[in-house]
């Protein structure tokens, strides 16, 4: 117990190998661990999520290290979730987004995790919600986050951060590709990156049509993120969106919705594991009936969900 | 506190040498064996590497140097692990390192030395046995 409490007391006083560590165990998957983030509450000051999502080798990694350098050049205090996908057979993965994070890697006020996306299929990890959290009450006054090289269905950032960057890069796909459902349809910013490469203009102007058959105007815009051409712009461009959001309330709305969901995840997990466990003691002795056919899983599961209400 | 299912693993590449053949194949079987590997590219400095392991929070820290520089640069991983609260992590090396370099290497912490012909699997049991998993 005491390591737990110079655990809080190093996490509060900014160690960030504390941080480090209580990312870990907030990823373990323990739920009780999630108690911690309750030491850690702090009022107040609130962390400018960003995610950056796009196909595998869009240049996502290059672009988050060039914003992340940007917004240190500015004083603010970044961290980084960096995340790559886990193997479905044996849940290794290489993780290898640092490469890109030389330039920036050792500033001070910079913190940089890399994490497995570890079966979730939506672009990001189980954790990020909670790890989220905790790098919100280190204290962090920007937190990037970057998914898994995505296709054009994985839009769990967008319940994740205030902003999305979408990445694309030239030659991947028609003006139809462009007005598809889906990861399109999340960017509040739109980058084409390796804009020196031929057929940049075009796509840009592909999807800045795409995009203006829909409700809001999102700004669709070219990088060079090797050499940084674009990257001011981009930063203007999601100042702006975020003084907007802050403006007409929208900033708001996207944390409320986010909080809920988080708050109905977490609180279904727990009665899930409870449930799981009495249905188990429920059945002990009566699966043969199930087994034979005599009653089927629906009705038995309905009646076991009723009494399990009633016993609240 | 409950301990992660998952082993984690920095394969780094200190000094000026640009060869990571080695590395590449030992943290792809890394990963077959199931564990998750950062993997942060070519010449990097003992402080870069050592920021890394702790912002991580790995388990192991692998070094790969084909300079002849390990005999400055493994002992120093070590030596800034240990003054920056991560003595607890296992410190591997490998490379073309001379038989003669080992004994001292393994004196200042460096755990186990890992030389041309090992197998990928034989690294992999090492690890399993000697990380200390958080």
């Amino acid at each position: 117990m005491l390591y737990k409490n110079e655990l809080i007391q190093s996490f509060l006083s900014g160690d960030m190998r504390a941080l480090a560590r209580t990312v870990s165990m907030v990823e373990a998957g323990d739920l009780q661990s999630l108690q911690l983030l309750a030491a850690f509450a702090r009022e107040g000051k609130r962390a400018r999520l960003i995610g950056i999502t796009g196909p595998p080798g869009a240049g996502k990694s290059t672009l988050a290290a060039k914003l992340a350098e940007s917004l240190l050049d500015r004083g603010e205090r970044v961290a980084l979730l960096l995340i790559d996908p886990s193997s479905p057979f044996t849940g290794g993965a290489i993780l290898g987004d640092r490469i890109r994070m030389h330039a920036i890697a050792g500033r001070s006020g910079l913190y940089i995790r890399s994490l497995g996306s570890r079966g979730s299929l939506g672009g990001l990890s189980r954790a990020v919600p909670p790890i989220v959290q905790l790098l919100e009450n280190f204290g962090f006054d920007a937190i990037i986050l970057e998914t898994v090289g995505t296709g054009q269905a994985e839009t769990d950032v967008i319940e994740t951060v205030d902003s999305v960057v979408v990445v694309t890069v030239p030659g991947l796909g028609d003006d139809v590709q462009a007005m598809k459902a889906g990861i399109i349809e999340i960017a509040d910013v739109f980058v084409v990156n390796k804009a020196d490469r031929e057929g940049a203009e075009r796509t840009a102007r592909q999807m800045e049509e795409a995009l203006k058959l829909g409700p809001s105007d999102v700004p669709v815009l070219t990088t060079i993120a090797t050499t940084g051409v674009g990257v001011p712009a981009l930063i203007s461009s999601l100042d702006a969106h975020y003084q907007t959001m802050l403006a007409d309330g929208e900033l708001a709305k996207r944390r409320e919705r986010r909080l809920r969901k988080a708050l109905h995840a977490y609180a279904a997990s727990l009665v899930s594991v409870r449930l799981a466990e009495w249905v188990e003691e429920q059945l002990t002795g009566h699966w043969a009936d199930i087994e034979s056919g005599r009653v089927d899983i629906y009705s038995c599961g309905r009646r076991l969900a009723e009494e399990f209400q009633k016993g609240r | 506190m409950s301990q992660r299912s998952f082993i984690r693993v920095l394969v780094a590449k200190p000094g000026l040498d640009g060869h990571d053949r080695g590395a590449k194949i030992v943290a792809r079987a890394l990963r077959d064996a199931g564990m998750e590997v950062i993997y942060t590219g070519l010449r990097q400095t003992p402080e870069q590497i050592v920021e890394a392991a702790l912002q991580e929070d790995v388990d192991v820290v692998a070094l790969s140097c084909l300079s002849g520089a390990h005999n400055y640069l493994f002992p120093k991983v070590v030596e800034l692990l240990r003054q920056q609260g991560g003595a607890d992590i296992l410190v591997l090396g490998g490379g073309v390192i001379p038989e003669e370099d080992i004994p001292a290497l393994k004196q200042s912490g460096v755990k186990e030395i890992f030389t041309p012909g090992t197998t990928t699997q034989a690294i992999v049991e090492f690890i399993r046995a000697h990380a200390i998993q958080k």
